[in-house]
């Protein structure tokens, strides 16, 4: 009883129109649910709710129904018998009648209708009673929006699931559904009518069956939609897009092929609107028309549709673009929707009327002024543009006809090409005889003729690659001819020799010959020799035409386009001949010194004809690898050697390399290379000053890098161990020995050779991976440590790799036999550096015996040698680095030492060593130390390009930036507020900058408020040294990211005062036009505050512009002129005075 | 006052391609002078909008970049416009827009001569005259209504 109630109350909130969407969906959902559990029947419910399915009160008897309705929607899963769904189709499609409750008829007849067989389904009877009732009630455009979406479902699903049903009723169904979807027109119901019409179509297919009788009046229903113009926003609540509209209506036109006799003449019609949408859905439906209505319906169209097409061609075929982009095929038109279109429906109607088609096309009359005319176009620019516009849209119809079809193909060369060549001369009779003469000369090469034969020869490669049956007309006609359309491009480029021809022909010459190299076929229909030909021509080019560069960069392009396509068939007879003739020759290149080529462009040649596949890569690799050696071993008596090599290895690492890394294997050959420019430094290192060039040693070092960085952990292993032993055996390093005895910088006075050799090997070791076993670590810490101190920079950023990269031993480092980071770490941090008595004498003019003292100390100044400090310095910095990037715990006491330089006037913190005291006056004087210091955390927070990134295997820690910046902030600001000498806190600042403007923008804007006075700081102090420029710039850049972005702006506000004072100073700061651009826009961004804050600034900024306005620089210029205006029009544009 | 555009169906010219200078200066140009020359004096003043259409004064081809004539050594620049018809009252208030356009634009240092292409207005010495007297000109600005339609005018060459 209880349940009873229940439902009762559940149906009255329903039916109650004064109750909220909310509560009617809760009572709906709660009802539908007792059904589904079987709590409640459905006879149940009906009979509940009998009184509000009868009621008399419209509005309640409405509610009632809908209610019964929107449960049986719920419950569509629920298995129903075929009886209940008898009875409820029966009341449901007689509610139909009653307009009041229509809305809750249409959804439960469409609830009835939408159920699954498995569920109980309404049989076709019912089905075919429920579309009587509704032709015969319902007056769909009289109804609301929603009312007519459910009407147009509830057809559209009877049609589309009862389809035989519903076909019985003939006449009546097709007036109705005309009826119903007459005029129209929301989009979402017009979405469903179109299919309705769709569907129509489907159920009457006979031809001459009904609906042909009724075909005029339906299509003059859907005719005025054509072409969809949709005014709706797109972003509305209907989800519907224009072309959805567009696309269904176009299934709806081509559904059958009884619309044919109405749409043709429309679209056709449409077709020549000046609406560019009309245009494209014009030739759009006009292609799927077509191809759905069958060859004989559209051939009366034929010639209508082809004039319209041509003319449509002529007008929006834009210039194409004869440059050197060379696109694989054809020749490149800019891209047109209406053109692609275009070409799409002619290739369809050629595909479907062959011989209509080719007939019109032959012999329309454009088509033969063209080619009747082509003797007369003789260069490109000499054409007038009518003629040129005509020229491009015919080529590109000729490109179409041949590329469609093998029979379209056929005609076209039997007709076309053999007139095109008759007017020329060049009979087919005769052809035999021409053969081997050289029948083109300068004055009979036209451009007209050569722009068609790469259309027809593009369409037909292309046929070629698609056709099974190879020995078509055309291919036979395209060999016999194929010697003469090679001389006649071969002649444009051997003219422009002389004669100098504008890019466009030029370009065509190299695109045929390119094209022509490029068929498919091995020897047919383009011979063997012909293409060997065409290899040499351009190979010649390469040779002996380097002076005329366009020609030149076309030339290795189209070998290029070339090598690729050939590579694919890699054992085919012309994939040989270019081998031999392409690959080999270009090998040649580099050992040939007698030819005028420029050095440049042969490495240039080599890598680009690399490039084309990875077998001919390793060739030329090779062959690079020849030249290089045979240059490095001359390197000692011929300057001009080292440069060549130079050249060869930065090919080698900034071209070759990424391209067989990208392209994947081939590690092999990259260790190899590798081994033996390690042999070869060893060898040629006999010669006593082997890198006088340093240009040479940075190109070895930068490819060993990058090979190394490359391979895999066992190929850097079998690297590093050759590597090593030629550091051990070629140098007067005592690796062994080097733990045993002191440190003593002294007595490594280090030869020019060792130290190429040193440099090669730290190169290497900064490129290795983590796992990568390195041998003697300890003495090479140690080497390396004794070589930092003599300023050797790439040997500091080695020991930070190393560093990095260092299993600790939490990590189970000492298990596995590798050298653990901690005792890296000790060796670096404790290993007592002595210095003999001698070497002090002379440092601290003989005050002092031997003493020892670690990295550290020297860093702090204590032996008085400033070149030692700053080298310890700067070797501390990227050690640093290498531990700040893993985030280990050391870079707290390194950043400690570093500041303690900066502040090295504040002497009681220092445990300075007796001698050295004479001399802190001095010491204090001499700022070069501490601004190493300064620069010190420029190399710590900077990304580098050379060492300890992604690309050579660092240990990064996310965030690692952004964390260094939190710890430091507190210290910098409390330095800086404490130190009272003025030398000092501007040393802090330099490197508080530095920190600065190398942190992630949105760290600092979250503590803007705080670090904007230091930066302004920063920014007036860096101003007085001209040195500081690109650091001043950084930070400027910092601060114009505080200002732009949100989060920044309250500090700003705060701050606007001082900040303005501030860039007024730098807007016209003299060294850098950077600065006082990025100055000026940082005060248009300040014009942008709130008024009450910045009014009182603005006579001072503006006094302050006017200067800029009259700088050197036009881009300052132009800022200063939109900040005055900004700032002059604050408050009102007539405050603005001269 | 109340009547019909003076020139109601103009001629709508295709805006000239703009070229970008030759990119970023190399670091060694650092101190080389760029001096002011006629492109740049045109940018200040090609968008400027004209007075009774919605279109800038380059498409109305009311200046040219050739009618810019500019000696940045001797701090002058003339600025040659024409108007599109002869008896277009509107020939000043363009003249006005230009001029106030270049005072802001351009160093103090510089003289700004504006005039109107000779033949191709009525009253042309009238309007030379009126345009080239620092007098007149600082009265119109004072002139609330006139300034604000020479600010509307200028609006869009600002962006």
């Amino acid at each position: 009883m209880a349940e009873t109630t229940q439902l009762t109350r559940h149906i009255e909130s329903y039916v109650d129109s004064s109750s909220t969407p909310t509560h009617q969906a809760t009572s709906l959902d709660a009802i539908g649910l007792l059904i589904k559990t079987n709590a409640l029947t459905l006879e149940a419910l009906v009979r509940e709710l009998d009184m509000y399915l009868t009621s008399t009160d419209t509005v309640i008897r409405a509610r009632g129904i809908l209610l019964l309705a929107e449960v049986l929607t719920r419950i569509c899963s629920k298995p129903l018998d075929s009886e209940t769904i008898h009875s409820l189709v029966g009341f449901f499609k007689e509610r139909l009648a009653d307009w009041k409750a229509v809305r809750g008829a249409l959804v439960g007849c469409l609830a009835l209708i939408r159920r699954k067989s498995v569920a109980g389904m309404v049989t076709g009877s019912d089905a075919k009673a429920i579309a009587q009732s509704f032709l015969q009630y319902l007056q769909v455009q009289s109804l609301g929006h929603y009312d007519r979406k459910l009407c147009f479902e509830l057809l559209d699903f009877l049609l589309e699931h009862h389809a035989d049903a519903v076909a019985s009723l003939e006449e009546d169904l097709i007036y109705g559904i005309c009826e119903a979807i007459d005029a129209e027109k929301d989009p979402e119901c017009l979405m469903l009518a179109f299919h309705i019409v769709e569907s129509l179509a489907r159920l009457y297919p006979d031809p001459s069956g009904l609906l042909a009788s009724f075909a005029s009046d339906v299509f003059d229903i859907l005719a005025p939609y054509f072409p969809i113009h949709f005014t709706h926003p797109s972003s509305g609540d209907t989800h519907v897009q224009r072309d959805d509209l567009s696309k269904i209506l176009m299934s709806a036109f081509s559904s059958t092929p009884l619309f044919e006799p109405f749409v043709i003449p429309l679209l056709l019609e449409k077709l020549s609107s000046s609406l560019h949408s009309a245009k494209i859905d014009s030739l759009q439906y006009l292609r799927v028309c077509s191809s759905k209505y069958g060859a004989e319906r559209i051939a009366k169209y034929a010639g209508a549709i082809w004039s319209s097409l041509k003319d449509t061609l002529y007008t929006y075929l834009a210039e194409p673009d004869l440059s050197f982009t060379l696109p694989i095929n054809g020749i490149g038109f800019p891209e047109n929707e209406v053109v692609i279109e275009a070409l799409s429906l002619l290739q369809q109607l050629i595909v479907q009327n062959n011989s209509q088609l080719v007939s019109l096309i032959i012999d329309d009359e454009d088509v033969n002024f063209i080619i009747n005319s082509i003797a007369s176009y003789e260069t490109y620019d000499t054409i007038s543009v009518q003629e040129k516009k005509k020229l491009h849209a015919i080529g590109r119809i000729l490109y179409i006809t041949v590329k469609a079809s093998i029979s379209s193909c056929n005609a076209v060369f039997q007709s076309l090409f053999l007139r095109m060549m008759d007017n020329l001369g060049i009979p087919v009779s005769n052809i035999d005889g021409l053969q081997n003469s050289a029948i083109f000369t300068s004055q009979n090469v036209k451009f007209g003729f050569l722009y068609l034969c790469i259309e027809l020869l593009a369409g037909s490669r292309e046929l070629v690659v698609l056709s099974e049956e190879k020995r078509e007309t055309y291919c036979t006609l395209l060999h016999s001819y194929s010697t003469v359309l090679f001389n006649a491009f071969d002649s444009v480029l051997d003219v422009s020799a002389d004669r100098c021809l504008p890019g466009p022909d030029i370009h065509i010459g190299v695109k045929g010959l390119q094209i022509l190299a490029m068929f498919h076929l091995d020897v047919f229909p383009i011979p063997k020799s012909t293409f060997e030909n065409i290899l040499k021509k351009f190979m010649s080019i390469i040779i002996e035409g380097f002076n005329r560069t366009v020609l030149w960069n076309a030339a290795l392009k189209a070998l290029f386009h070339i090598g690729s396509f050939v590579q694919n068939f890699s054992e085919s007879e012309k994939a040989m001949s270019y081998r031999s003739f392409v690959v080999d020759k270009t090998m040649e290149l580099l050992s040939l010194d007698d030819i005028a080529l420029p050095f440049s462009l042969k490495v240039e040649a080599l890598s680009d004809i690399g490039m084309t596949g990875m077998k001919n890569m390793l060739t030329i690799l090779q062959g690079l690898e020849g030249a290089l050696f045979a240059n490095l071993s001359e390197v000692h008596r011929n300057l001009k050697s080292s440069e060549i090599a130079a050249q060869l290895l930065e090919c080698y690492s900034c071209k070759l390399l990424p391209w067989i890394h990208e392209n994947g294997g081939a590690e092999e050959s990259i260790v190899q290379f590798t081994v033996e420019i390690w042999s070869q430094a060893g060898n040629c290192m006999d010669f006593n000053s082997p890198f006088e060039e340093k240009g040479l040693l940075d190109s070895m070092m930068k490819a060993l890098k990058v090979s190394v960085g490359c391979c895999s952990v066992e190929s850097q292993n079998a690297i590093i161990q050759k590597a090593y032993s030629i550091l051990s055996s070629h140098t007067k390093f005592q690796l062994n020995d080097v733990g045993r005895l002191p440190l003593t910088p002294g007595a490594y006075d280090i030869s020019p050779r060792d130290e190429g050799i040193l440099l090669l090997f730290a190169s290497v070791i900064i490129a290795l991976r983590p796992k990568t076993h390195i041998p003697n670590i300890g003495g090479l810490l140690q080497l390396f440590i004794i070589t930092l101190l003599k300023g050797v920079v790439p040997v500091a950023q080695a020991l930070g790799s190393m560093v990095n990269k260092l299993i600790p031993k939490s990590n189970g480092a000492e298990k596995s036999g590798e050298f653990p980071l901690e005792e890296a770490l000790d060796i670096i941090f404790n290993t007592k550096i002595w210095f003999s008595s001698t070497d002090m004498l002379q440092r601290c003019n003989g005050s002092s015996n031997g003493s020892e003292m670690v990295l550290t100390d020297l860093c702090l100044g204590i032996t008085n040698d400033r070149l030692l400090q700053t080298n310890a310095i700067c070797g501390l910095a990227w050690i640093g680095k290498g531990l700040l990037l893993r985030g280990h715990e050391k870079i707290k006491d390194i950043t400690m030492i570093f500041i303690e330089c900066l502040m090295s006037d504040r002497k009681s913190s220092l445990p300075l060593i007796e001698g050295s005291l004479a001399s802190t006056e001095e010491q204090k004087s001499d700022p070069l130390p501490r601004k190493c210091a300064a620069d010190a955390f420029h190399i710590l927070m900077s990304d580098a390009e050379v060492c300890l990134n992604r690309k050579f295997h660092a240990t990064i820690r996310p965030l690692y930036k952004q964390r260094f910046f939190s710890t430091i902030l507190p210290i910098f600001q409390q330095l800086i507020t404490r130190s009272d000498s003025p030398l000092s806190r501007s040393f802090l600042y330099r490197a508080f900058a530095h920190v600065m403007s190398d942190t992630p923008l949105i760290v600092i804007v979250n503590e803007a408020k705080k670090l904007i006075p230091v930066l302004l700081d920063c920014l007036s102090l860096l101003t007085e040294d001209i040195e500081d420029k690109d650091i001043l710039y950084g930070l400027l850049l910092v601060l114009s990211g505080i200002l732009t972005e949100k989060n920044g702006q309250e500090a700003v506000i705060e701050n606007a005062h001082i900040i303005i004072n501030c860039l007024i100073k730098l807007v016209d700061y003299p060294q850098k036009t950077l600065v006082r651009e990025t100055a000026i826009q940082c005060l248009v961004a300040l014009s942008m505050l709130p008024h009450a804050r910045i009014y009182p600034l603005r006579t001072q900024v503006l006094r302050a512009i006017p200067k800029c306005l009259d700088d050197t620089k036009r881009s300052v210029r132009r800022e200063a002129v939109k900040c005055r205006q900004a700032w002059a029009s604050i408050t009102s544009s007539r405050s603005l005075r001269f | 006052m109340v009547s019909g555009l003076i020139n109601a169906n103009p001629v709508i010219y295709e805006k000239k391609q703009r070229q970008p200078r030759s990119a970023q200066s190399l670091p060694s140009d650092e101190y080389r002078v760029e001096p002011i020359d006629q492109q740049e004096i045109f940018d200040h003043i090609r968008d400027i909008k004209d007075p009774e259409h919605p279109y800038s004064l380059e498409e109305l081809k009311v200046i040219t970049e050739e009618a810019v004539e500019v000696n940045d050594q001797n701090s002058y620049v003339r600025v040659t416009f024409t108007p599109t018809v002869e008896h277009c009252s509107m020939a000043t208030i363009i003249g006005l827009c230009l001029r106030v356009k270049l005072l802001r634009s351009l160093p103090s240092r510089y003289k700004v001569d504006i005039r109107v292409a000779p033949g191709s207005h009525a009253t042309e010495a009238a309007v030379n005259k009126q345009l080239n007297d620092k007098e007149r000109v600082a009265a119109a600005l004072e002139n609330p209504n006139l300034l604000d339609m020479v600010d509307e005018c200028l609006a869009p060459s600002y962006d």
